[in-house]
């Protein structure tokens, strides 16, 4: 079983692809496939109906006793037998119902093969929650394959009514299932069936149950979207609503009434829905004038029929219950088929617009008479001896003092009269000669075509199968009796043809009297109908609640998404204020001790930083605000200095210069003033919800500190920073290894956050060459270099070859923007800068540092450059792109990371070589270090992305809109001097 | 674990202004105080870390009594640059937004203002597609449903005669 369904997945994907090589034909392929698994099942049917049963099972969360698990008894052998086989005479069907240039048939046929899989791993599971899964699944392809025609309205409305409907259910459901499966101790159908928990619990879960089923089989209330459906393609209509999803609730219900139909509720619930349907379905049934909607109304109705017989619990009914779904899928599948083929060739399925169509199709007529003869309850057919079995079985119930059974049984004979009457009239409304029509048919299609008598296989051989099952109803009663005898109490009932002279002979022989009197009748029955006020409609319900979710959707939305970000800030802070700020008067866990200030310059310290941060927030300057943050910044350097943190120190030394000429950089080109827009009112509040923020955080802070009870994990993290890491400095050591896995996910948002900068502004596409000198490459670059230098103010007014530099592209820069100063400056301490980074890269193992700070470092040495001399001096400088230095510091990174893999050991295992080098003494070096250089390559890089981006590219644009010549052009200045 | 009420306070001073500034519609102002509030977080985490005390380096004279406990350290040194990152990408933003839409002297505001705000009627129009298909829907089943077939012949002769009249 399982492999069939592996099967069915990997047809199904490959499906659109043969489509295209083979059009219509492609549905011979994939019937192929449900009529192989039909074979299978039939192969089974000795091991089936000695009352054995096929299992396969292979685990899927053992943690939750999930597996899928399959069992295929008799019950489960019948319902795969209906869908493998239905199944793959409808794809039959269609290959013949659709032409070659039908659109998207791929997807169809994939939809419809997934779907014939699905419904046989439905109802072979015996894991509760993978039926529950397939039973998802069923709703989702339903939905899609409804949908069909994607561009009609009514499709899309139709497939999203049904897939609403049937979530809501099995949403339902799902809360059924899991309370069951918990209360019951298991996942297994088969043992929840045999061994039933009781309390209100499962009362609860089983009703819940119920739900998901009768959503799925349509039956009152959520009848409705079953007629809705009727807008995807008839094969579609043959074999999931008549065939197989709607039997769906049926199973459900089949497979549970043997353990729980005595639970509380179960019985009023079942007979009291199943026979209202019942009626309801046939009532409207009669009122439709499209030969398919009658035949939709007809299979609410039958749904109901089957619910009732199913549910009821006895042995006889289960016994009837069985052959009557048998029975409703061969017949109800027939009629949907034969109803597409007259759709097909007749371009009308409106009975009020055919006649004597039974006199130029009689094989089709024929097959349909047959058909509707079984579902009237006809002998010899399948559809009699059904009925026939379930009205004994409610008489016997009844008989034995069981109240329910005569409403069941009033309720089906009524509900079959009325099925009679439908049937007729289906039969009079495709096939009868309407004299008054004979004149307007002024259409007259050709008799049956060889294409056409193709099409009729299928429903030929369902109805085959309809008579032979009933003239074999002996045998067949026999093989179904295995699953009636799985419900307990007594019932000796046969399946047969004749049974005598007894009670439900008569109760037939009523329903066809009375049915074909209705029918006799039918235009004073259908006055009576009108006349009638109408019943309250479920559909209008439903369209109601839709309808108000989604304008309270709208309501909801427009009143949260008021636009603007200050709204939505002020409303999740005030959450956080109000949750937050009540859960901290509950604490009782203050701080043992407070102490004013660890060291009195704390004080002086933290009133810097305060001043400075309520400066910043008033300041109107742009860049006053930015030094003033700023200066909390450098602050927060000081108290990690003094608090034992050098390397936070060191690296929030580096990040906030960084920032600060990042900042600087972006700053020069927006206005000075920060733009004022808001009102005074606005103020008062903003200082409201800032204060109640500030005071809960301290609350937080202070209980955080409170609640901290155990000591930190300082001397174990000491211990393996020596002994593991193989380095002195604790800080260092865990980033580089034991919690590497966080420093590497720390890289990739870096990575993310420069090329996220990069592409904000690099707005027409990043240049993949570094903007250079022209004249550097080459052997000049060693001769500029080492020309003496003039003063640069007096280069404009004598620009001639003896121009000389310190740094070479700050010849770029307009005369009055560089600064010799700097450029020596610059020039000298460059050099010692990169020496200094990579020495705390190195060092950071075992003293403050890292690479982290080198990385900053460089960075800030790169910085300088620019600053100096402009974005050609940051491509003289580092002539690779920032993309290169990110992309190798990851690689470098994870590498490491990888590279333990292959020896055997964990993913970021570290391993050390140690030993004595002449000069350098005792060296350790490890992945660690190895790892680090990645993180050092990494932050360069980030700043680098940064300085290209904000800098660079921010200048180019600059120059662009101020159109300077000398900025613009380095190159034409460079060429004018060659 | 005691605590030093004068890194609290600063804690707590920091976030309140920067919630201040944050509030407001200006995209530099929101950049500040998402800076101030990082400061502040990194503050909350360095709390916790207890009395000021030795580096967490090994052989520095420390003896492990009095070392500060490092893992917070680890969690602020990565926040800190992932800090230095958000906030370029910010800057990166303000820095487009008001390029491209052209802004000048106007700065850098985040311009949704009252006249943008959407009403419920318009956003319940963001439904209609949803309610046209389902009026199929319904317009569909009552066609065929609605009169039944009372008098289906009748129907067919009035139909018949009027036609005939036609002619």
């Amino acid at each position: 079983m399982i492999l069939a369904l592996l099967t069915f997945v990997g047809l199904a994907a490959l499906t659109p692809w043969l489509t295209r090589l083979l059009r219509a034909r492609v549905f011979y392929v994939v019937a192929a496939l449900p009529a192989a698994v039909f074979v299978y099942t039939a192969l089974q049917s000795a091991t089936v109906l000695a009352g054995g049963v096929v299992t396969e099972s292979v685990p899927w969360i053992p943690q939750l006793d999930i597996a899928f698990s399959f069992r295929m008894d008799t019950l489960a052998w019948l319902l795969a037998l209906v869908v493998t086989g239905v199944g793959a005479l409808v794809m039959v069907y269609c290959a013949r119902y659709f032409s070659d240039t039908e659109p998207s048939l791929g997807r169809f046929a994939a939809l419809l093969l997934a779907f014939a899989g699905t419904m046989f791993g439905l109802v072979t599971a015996d894991d509760i929650y993978v039926m529950f899964m397939f039973w998802e699944i069923t709703s989702v392809l339903s939905y899609l394959l409804i949908g069909h025609y994607t561009e009609r309205k009514e499709s899309r409305g139709a497939a999203l009514q049904a897939l609403l409907v049937t979530t809501f259910g099995g949403l339902a459901m799902l809360v059924g299932v899991v309370l069951l499966s918990v209360a019951g101790g298991s996942t297994s159908i088969h043992q929840l069936v045999t061994d039933p928990p009781g309390g209100a619990i499962v009362t609860v879960s089983v009703i819940l149950i119920l739900a998901g089923a009768f959503s799925k089989s349509a039956l009152v209330p959520f009848h409705f979207w079953l007629p809705a459906a009727m807008a995807a393609p008839t094969p579609v209509s043959a074999y999931l609503h008549a065939a197989a999803m709607v039997k769906a609730g049926i199973y459900l219900v089949a497979r549970f009434a043997p353990g729980f139909a005595d639970t509380p509720g179960w019985m009023p619930v079942i007979v009291i829905v199943g026979a209202s349907t019942m009626i309801l379905g046939a009532w409207r049934s009669l009122r439709q004038n499209d030969l398919k909607l009658l035949l939709a109304y007809g299979t609410v109705s039958q749904l109901g029929f089957l619910i009732v017989v199913v549910g009821f619990g006895t042995r006889d009914a289960a016994l009837a219950g069985a052959t009557l779904l048998l029975s409703h899928a061969l017949f109800k599948a027939t009629l949907f088929l034969v109803v597409g083929i007259i759709d097909h060739d007749e371009g009308t399925r409106h009975l009020r617009q055919l006649t004597g169509l039974g006199r130029r199709r009689p094989v089709l007529a024929a097959t349909a008479l047959i058909a509707v003869a079984s579902m009237s309850g006809i002998p010899p057919l399948l559809g009699y001896v059904a009925k026939e079995s379930v009205f004994s079985a409610f008489i016997e119930a009844g008989s034995a003092g069981d109240g329910w059974g005569w409403v069941a049984l009033v309720g089906t004979v009524v509900g079959s009269a009325l099925t009679v009457a439908y049937s007729a009239r289906f039969f009079w409304g495709a096939f009868a000669r309407k004299p008054e029509l004979e004149t307007q048919a002024s259409h007259e299609p050709g008799h049956e075509s060889h294409a056409s008598r193709g099409i009729l296989a299928a429903p030929i051989i369902l109805t085959i199968a309809t008579i032979a099952l009933g003239l074999s109803a002996g045998p067949l009663g026999r093989a179904l009796e295995s699953y009636a005898d799985t419900v307990s109490g007594e019932g000796d009932y046969h399946l047969a043809l004749w049974h005598g002279f007894e009670p439900a002979l008569g109760l037939s022989a009523l329903a066809i009297g009375a049915g074909s009197g209705l029918f006799a009748v039918r235009r004073r029955f259908a006055r009576l109908q009108r006349a009638l006020p109408p019943v309250v409609d479920a559909s209008r319900v439903y369209w109601s609640i839709v309808h108000a979710v989604d304008r309270l959707a709208a309501r909801i939305t427009v009143f949260a998404q008021r636009g603007g970000l200050p709204q939505y800030l002020t409303t999740i802070l005030l959450v956080f204020v109000l949750c937050l700020g009540v859960a901290t008067t509950l604490n009782r866990t203050w701080p043992a001790a407070f102490v004013a200030w660890d060291y009195p310059a704390q004080v002086f310290i933290a009133a810097v930083m305060a001043a400075a941060a309520v400066m910043a927030a008033r300041a109107t300057h742009r860049l006053a605000a930015v030094l003033l943050v700023g200066a909390t910044g450098f602050g927060m350097v000081a108290l990690f200095a003094f608090h034992g943190a050098p390397d936070l120190a060191l690296t929030q030394a580096l990040v906030e210069t960084v920032t600060i000429v990042v900042f600087v950089l972006v700053l020069r080109r927006l206005p000075r003033k920060i733009a004022q827009h808001n009102k005074p009112v606005r103020r008062w509040r903003r200082g409201m919800i800032g204060a109640a923020v500030g005071v809960t955080m301290g609350l937080i802070g202070l209980i955080a500190l409170g609640a901290r009870q155990a000591g930190g994990l300082g001397p174990e993290l000491a211990r393996l920073a020596v002994e593991e890491g193989h380095g002195q400095n604790v800080v260092n050591v865990m980033l580089v290894d034991i919690r590497a896995w966080d420093t590497m996910n720390e890289l990739s948002v870096l990575v993310v956050v420069a090329t996220g900068v990069a592409s904000l502004l690099f707005v027409t596409g990043r240049n993949v060459v570094v903007p250079r000198l022209r004249e550097s490459r080459g052997r000049r670059r060693g001769l500029e270099r080492a020309r003496l230098v003039d003063d640069p103010h007096t280069q404009n007014d004598a620009p001639d070859d003896r121009q000389h530099t310190w740094l070479l592209g700050g010849r770029t820069l307009a005369p009055d923007q560089r600064s010799l100063m700097i450029e020596v400056l610059v020039r000298l301490l460059f050099h010692p800068a990169i020496l200094v980074s990579i020495y705390l890269l190195f060092a950071g193992h075992n003293a403050p540092g890292g690479g982290f700070a080198g990385g900053l470092l460089a960075g800030l040495a790169l910085i300088a450059r620019y600053l100096a001399g402009g974005r050609y001096e940051l491509g003289e400088t580092l002539p690779i792109g920032p993309g290169i230095l990110l992309g190798s510091g990851m690689l470098i990174a994870t590498g490491t990371a990888l590279g333990s893999l292959f020896v055997g050991a964990d993913i970021l295992t570290s391993a050390y070589f140690e030993g004595d080098l002449p000069l350098i003494g005792q060296v350790s070096f490890g992945t660690s270090t190895i790892f680090d250089i990645g993180v050092y390559l990494v932050v360069i890089g980030v700043v680098l992305d940064v300085l290209r981006s904000l800098g660079g590219e921010v200048d180019r644009q600059q120059a662009e809109a101020d159109d300077v010549p000398g900025v613009a052009e380095p190159l034409k200045a460079g060429s004018e001097r060659a | 674990m005691s605590a030093s009420l004068t890194l609290v306070v600063l804690m707590a001073i920091m976030y309140g202004t920067g919630v201040y500034v944050m509030l407001e519609k200006s995209l530099t102002r929101i950049l500040i105080g998402f800076m101030l509030i990082g400061n502040a977080t990194n503050l909350l985490i360095f709390l916790m870390s207890g009395r000021a005390g030795d580096a967490p380096i090994i052989g520095d004279g420390a003896t492990g009594e009095n070392t500060v406990d490092p893992v917070p350290q680890v969690l602020m040194l990565t926040a800190i640059v992932i800090n230095f990152g958000v906030t370029a990408f910010i800057l990166a933003l303000i820095y487009r937004s008001w390029w491209l839409a052209n802004l000048g002297d106007e700065g850098d505001d985040v311009t949704v203002d009252d006249e943008d705000v959407i009403d419920a009627e318009e956003a319940e129009v963001y439904h209609a597609s949803l309610d046209e298909d389902d009026e199929a829907v319904r317009a569909q089943l009552a066609g065929a449903a609605d009169n039944g077939d009372i008098d289906i012949e009748s129907d067919i002769d009035n139909n018949h005669t009027e036609r005939g009249a036609g002619r």
